[in-house]
C-alpha cells in the first residue's frame, strides 16, 4: 500500500512538471505575435508584465486574473483564431445557452483531439473497433455531436445521428409545457428506435441521462445489441449510476462522462463498487484544468473531500482559457494512478446559482 | 436520524440520493429522504398494473374493513419507518419539526384522517351516490333493473403532495377501497403524513404493491403526472396552472374560498363573527378551505374592524404550547416575502391594512425562535384591488365590500363559498354559478367538509367510467 502511494505521489510529482512545462508552451504560443490570437495579443499589450516572462507554470497563470465569462458572449469570433491557424478551417461551437447569449469557442482540430485521447480508455470490447454508433444528444451548433461522430469514425464506425435541440427543452421546461416536452422527447425516441432496428451494427451508444431513461423504457438496450454506453452531456448523479448499472442497462459497459464545449472531455474514475457509485471525473490534464476553489475566495483552493466552485483553465494550442470560474460546484478527489491530478466528485450546478438557470435536462 | 425510504409497489428502497429535512427552530436535520430518480419512476409505473391486480384480489367491502383496521393503526400504534417503528407522538413531533404546524393542530389532522379511515364507506357512498359497490367487483351489476358497469380509467392514482396541512391527504384515500394503486410525491417538509398511512394500510393488511412512495423533484413530479392516468396535483397557481388542459389531472389549487353576507342578512353581521374567525383561522388558516374573502354589501370597514379585533387575539406560540393556532413558516424569508409583498400591494390605493390600525402590532412575528405571519385582515373598497382576492399560508382575509348583483361576476373561481341569505333570487344565483365549486347555504364554516360532499372533483367519476353493457338472455 506504502509502495503503491509512493508510485502514486511519484505520477502526480511527474504529472505537475508536464503541467507546468505545458503552461509554458502554451503561453509562448498565445502570446507569441507569431502563433497568438488578437485577443491575448491585445490583452497582453495592456497588461504591465510579459507574461512569456513572468508565468513559469500553473501558480502563476493568478498573474492573468480569471477569464471572464463575457468575453465569449458575442463576436467577432475570430479575434480567437491563433495566428497560427489563420489559413485552416475554423469551427464555432456554443455552450448551452441556458443563460442568455451562449458563449462561442472556436476550434480546428481540438475536439477531434479530445476524443482521440478520450477513445484510448474505452475497452475494446465493449466498444468495438469497427462497429457503429448512434449518437442521441444535443446537436446544433455543439461540439458534441461532430465530436462523438468523430470518435465514431476514429474507431473505424460509422454515427447514426438524431437531431435534438436542447435549448427548445429548456425552453418547454421554462414555461412549464410538460405534455409538449413529452411529445418532443417521443419524437426523438422515436427516431432513435427507427434507427436502432433498422441497423444491427450498432453496437455503441452515446446519450444523455434522460433519453437513456426514456429509451429505456421502450427497448432493452442489450437485446437490441449495445455492448457500450457513454454516457453524457448533463448533471449526473450516484443513484442515477446506481439505477443504470443495476436496472436500467445492466450487463452493458456504462461510463459516465464529463465534457463541455470550453474544456473538453473529463474521464470518470473506473467503476469499483466500493466507491458506492460516486461520479469522480479526472480532467484532461495537461491539456485542461480543474482547480475547485473557495466560492468566498477564489485565490484559495479546498481540500480533498470538501466543496469547491470549479475553476477551469484550458491549454490547447486553438484555445487559452485561464482560471474561469464555472457554474459548477462539486467535491475535491484525490488523484489516482491512471489519473494523477485531481479530480471533481458529484459535479453539480453551483447552488447560488441554482434558482436563476435551468439546467438542461435533455 | 430517522430516514425515510422509497417505497416501490411497498418494498423498501434506498436512494444515494438523499435530501435532509431539517427543524424549523434549530436547523437540525431531523430526517434524510431518499430521492427517486425520474427513470426509476418511470420504470415502476411501467409495472403498475400487476400492483392493480394485487387490489382487485379483495372486495371493496373487505378493502374498506382493512381501512377502518388502519384507522386506529394510524392514530394509536407504532408503524414501520425502515427498519425500526415510529409512534404516533413521534410522528406529530416530526410532522410538528418540518413543517412548522404546532402540536396541537398536528393532532387535529391525525383525527380528522382518522376520521376519513373510519368513515370511507360513508365516503365512497357520498362519491357514488350510494352505487352498490360489489359492481366495482364483479365489473358489473344490476341496479333498478337496469345493468351498471364501470371500466376504470387507470391502473394508479398519481398524487403530488402538499405541505401546507396533513389533512389534505384524506383526499387521495378512498382510492385504496376503490382498489386504485397509488404512486404518492409528498411535500418535501412533509414525507410523513403520506408514509405512515400507507404503512398503516399496510399493516392492516391492504396490498403492498398498492404503495408507490416516491420523494422526488420537478422532474419526477411530472414524471407521476404524466404517466399516471390519473392524478392530483397540489400546489399554487404557477404549479397547477401548466396542467389545468389535461383531463387526468386534477388540480387542488388556490382555494381563495370565500364568506358572503347578502343584503338581507348585512345587518345582523355580528351573529356571524364567530363563523368568519373560524372559516379564516382555524387550522392555522393553512387550508384551501379556510377563508380569505368576506364579501358583503354594506357596512364592509365595520365587519373588517370587528375581524381584526378577534384575529388579533390569536398570538404566536411555541410549536408545543397546546393553545397554539398558528405556523411557524420553516424559511423566515419566505414570512418576510409576504409580508413585504402585502405592504407593497398596500401601497395601490383603494385598500387598508385594519389589523395594524386595531392592534398596532407587526405582521412579522418572531416567538420561540421561531417565524410566524399574525392574522392580518384588510378593508377593500375596490373589488379589483390586488389584495381583494387573494390568499397566503396564514390566518388573513380581505373585507370586500359591493353592491349584491355584482359580486358573482367579481368573485372568481373559488373552492367554498358560504353564503348566509335566505334571498330565493340570490341563492339561485348562487346555485347556478359556474365560478363556485362547494356551496354552503347558511351559517356553515367553510372548512366544514362532509365527506359525503366531496369538492374538487369526485374521486369516484374521476377514477373510474359508467359504460353501456348489454348482456344477452340467450342461452
Amino acid at each position: 500500500m506504502e509502495i503503491l502511494s509512493q508510485s502514486l505521489l511519484h505520477s502526480v510529482e511527474k504529472a505537475r512538471v508536464q503541467l507546468d512545462s505545458h503552461v509554458r508552451e502554451i503561453i509562448d504560443w498565445h502570446f507569441s505575435p507569431d502563433t497568438g490570437c488578437p485577443f491575448w495579443l491585445e490583452f497582453a499589450a495592456k497588461l504591465e508584465f510579459d507574461p512569456r516572462k513572468e508565468i513559469g507554470g500553473y501558480d502563476d497563470l493568478r498573474l492573468l486574473g480569471h477569464f471572464q465569462d463575457e468575453w465569449l458572449r458575442g463576436g467577432p469570433v475570430r479575434r480567437w483564431v491563433p495566428k497560427a491557424y489563420a489559413d485552416e478551417p475554423v469551427y464555432v461551437f456554443e455552450t448551452g445557452g441556458s443563460t442568455g447569449i451562449p458563449k462561442s469557442r472556436i476550434s480546428v482540430r481540438d475536439f477531434q483531439i479530445d476524443y482521440e485521447i478520450y477513445s484510448e480508455t474505452l475497452s475494446d470490447s465493449s466498444f468495438p473497433r469497427g462497429s457503429d454508433w448512434l449518437m442521441l444528444g444535443p446537436t446544433g451548433p455543439r461540439r458534441l455531436r461532430l465530436a462523438v461522430e468523430h470518435l465514431a469514425q476514429h474507431r473505424g464506425g460509422i454515427c447514426f445521428l438524431v437531431d435534438l435541440d436542447p435549448r427548445w427543452v429548456n425552453k418547454l421546461i421554462k414555461y412549464g409545457k410538460h405534455q409538449e416536452l413529452d411529445a418532443y422527447k417521443s419524437h426523438v425516441i422515436d427516431q432513435a428506435l427507427n434507427i436502432l432496428r433498422a441497423h444491427e451494427t450498432i453496437q455503441c451508444l452515446f446519450t444523455t441521462p434522460k433519453l437513456l431513461e426514456a429509451l429505456c423504457e421502450k427497448i432493452s438496450l442489450k437485446k437490441a445489441g449495445i455492448r457500450g454506453i457513454f454516457c453524457g452531456g448533463t448533471e449526473m448523479n450516484a443513484q442515477f449510476h446506481r439505477f443504470a448499472r443495476e436496472e436500467l442497462v445492466p450487463g452493458i459497459d456504462f461510463i459516465p462522462t464529463y465534457g463541455n464545449t470550453l474544456m473538453g472531455l473529463a474521464c470518470c474514475k473506473p467503476f469499483n463498487l466500493a466507491d458506492n457509485y460516486a461520479i469522480i471525473y479526472y480532467p484532461p490534464q495537461p491539456r485542461a484544468v480543474i482547480e475547485l476553489v473557495n466560492p468566498e475566495n477564489t485565490e484559495e483552493s479546498v481540500d480533498y473531500g470538501e466543496t469547491g466552485r470549479v475553476m477551469l483553465t484550458t491549454l490547447t494550442k486553438e484555445f487559452f482559457m485561464p482560471r474561469f470560474l464555472e457554474r459548477d460546484e462539486a467535491e475535491r478527489a484525490k488523484p489516482i494512478e491512471s489519473y494523477p491530478w485531481d479530480g471533481v466528485e458529484n459535479l453539480r450546478l453551483f447552488s447560488e446559482l441554482q434558482e436563476s438557470v435551468v439546467v438542461g435536462v435533455y | 436520524m430517522i430516514h425515510i425510504p422509497i417505497l416501490r409497489a411497498g418494498r423498501s428502497y434506498r436512494s444515494l440520493n438523499t435530501v435532509t429535512v431539517p427543524h424549523v427552530k434549530t436547523g437540525e436535520p431531523i430526517a434524510s429522504v431518499s430521492q427517486a430518480n425520474q427513470g426509476l419512476i418511470a420504470k415502476d409505473l411501467h409495472e403498475v398494473d400487476e400492483n392493480r391486480r394485487a387490489l382487485e384480489s379483495f372486495s371493496v367491502s373487505e378493502l374498506l374493513v382493512i381501512c377502518k383496521e388502519a384507522a386506529q393503526l394510524f392514530a394509536e400504534s407504532e408503524l414501520p419507518l425502515n427498519g425500526t417503528t415510529q409512534s404516533p407522538d413521534e410522528y406529530i413531533r416530526c410532522l410538528s419539526a418540518t413543517t412548522g404546524m404546532p402540536e396541537s393542530l398536528c393532532w387535529k389532522n391525525m383525527a380528522k384522517i382518522r376520521l376519513m379511515l373510519e368513515e370511507l364507506e360513508a365516503v365512497l357512498g357520498g362519491l357514488t351516490r350510494g352505487l352498490d359497490l360489489s359492481v366495482l367487483d364483479a365489473g358489473w351489476g344490476v341496479q333498478d333493473g337496469r345493468h351498471l358497469s364501470y371500466v376504470p380509467q387507470t391502473d394508479a392514482l398519481g398524487a403530488v403532495l402538499p405541505n401546507n396541512s396533513p389533512g389534505v391527504h384524506a383526499l387521495w384515500i378512498p382510492a385504496i377501497p376503490l382498489k386504485t394503486p397509488l404512486i404518492l410525491k409528498p411535500g418535501s417538509l412533509e414525507p410523513w403524513t403520506p408514509f405512515r398511512i400507507s404503512q398503516a394500510l399496510i399493516e392492516a393488511g391492504c396490498p403492498a404493491e398498492g404503495f408507490g412512495f416516491y420523494p422526488t423533484d420537478y422532474s419526477g413530479s411530472s414524471e407521476i403526472l404524466l404517466r399516471c392516468g390519473r392524478s392530483m396535483l397540489f400546489g399554487g397557481g404557477a404549479t397547477v396552472d401548466p396542467w389545468k388542459t389535461d383531463p387526468g389531472v386534477q388540480l387542488h389549487g388556490p382555494g381563495q374560498s370565500k364568506i358572503i353576507l347578502a343584503e338581507d342578512t348585512i345587518a345582523q353581521w355580528e351573529d356571524y363573527l364567530d363563523l368568519m374567525v373560524t372559516s379564516i383561522a382555524e387550522n392555522g388558516g393553512r387550508s384551501c378551505i379556510n377563508a380569505s374573502g368576506v364579501w358583503v354589501p354594506s357596512e364592509g370597514r365595520d365587519v373588517a374592524e370587528a375581524l381584526a379585533s378577534r384575529l388579533s387575539r390569536i398570538e404566536a406560540k411555541p410549536l408545543d404550547d397546546p393553545q397554539a393556532g398558528i405556523a411557524a413558516f420553516p424559511n423566515p424569508d419566505v414570512a418576510r416575502q409576504i409580508s413585504n409583498l402585502i405592504d407593497n400591494h398596500l401601497k395601490v390605493p383603494g385598500a387598508t391594512d385594519i389589523t395594524a390600525m386595531v392592534s398596532g402590532s407587526e405582521r412579522v412575528a418572531e416567538v420561540a425562535g421561531c417565524t410566524f405571519l399574525l392574522p392580518t385582515v384588510i378593508w377593500c373598497e375596490d373589488a379589483r384591488h390586488p389584495l381583494a382576492n387573494t390568499e397566503f399560508l396564514f390566518p388573513f382575509v380581505s373585507v370586500v365590500e359591493m353592491p349584491q348583483k355584482a359580486m358573482l361576476e367579481h368573485i372568481g373561481p373559488t373552492l367554498v363559498v358560504t353564503a348566509i341569505t335566505e334571498d330565493r333570487a340570490f341563492k339561485r344565483d348562487l346555485l347556478t354559478s359556474t365560478v363556485v365549486d362547494r356551496l354552503n347555504l347558511g351559517p356553515i364554516p367553510t372548512n366544514q367538509i362532509s365527506w359525503e360532499q366531496p369538492h374538487e372533483g369526485n374521486l369516484f367519476d374521476f377514477l373510474y367510467q359508467q359504460r353501456a353493457l348489454q348482456i344477452s338472455t340467450a342461452t
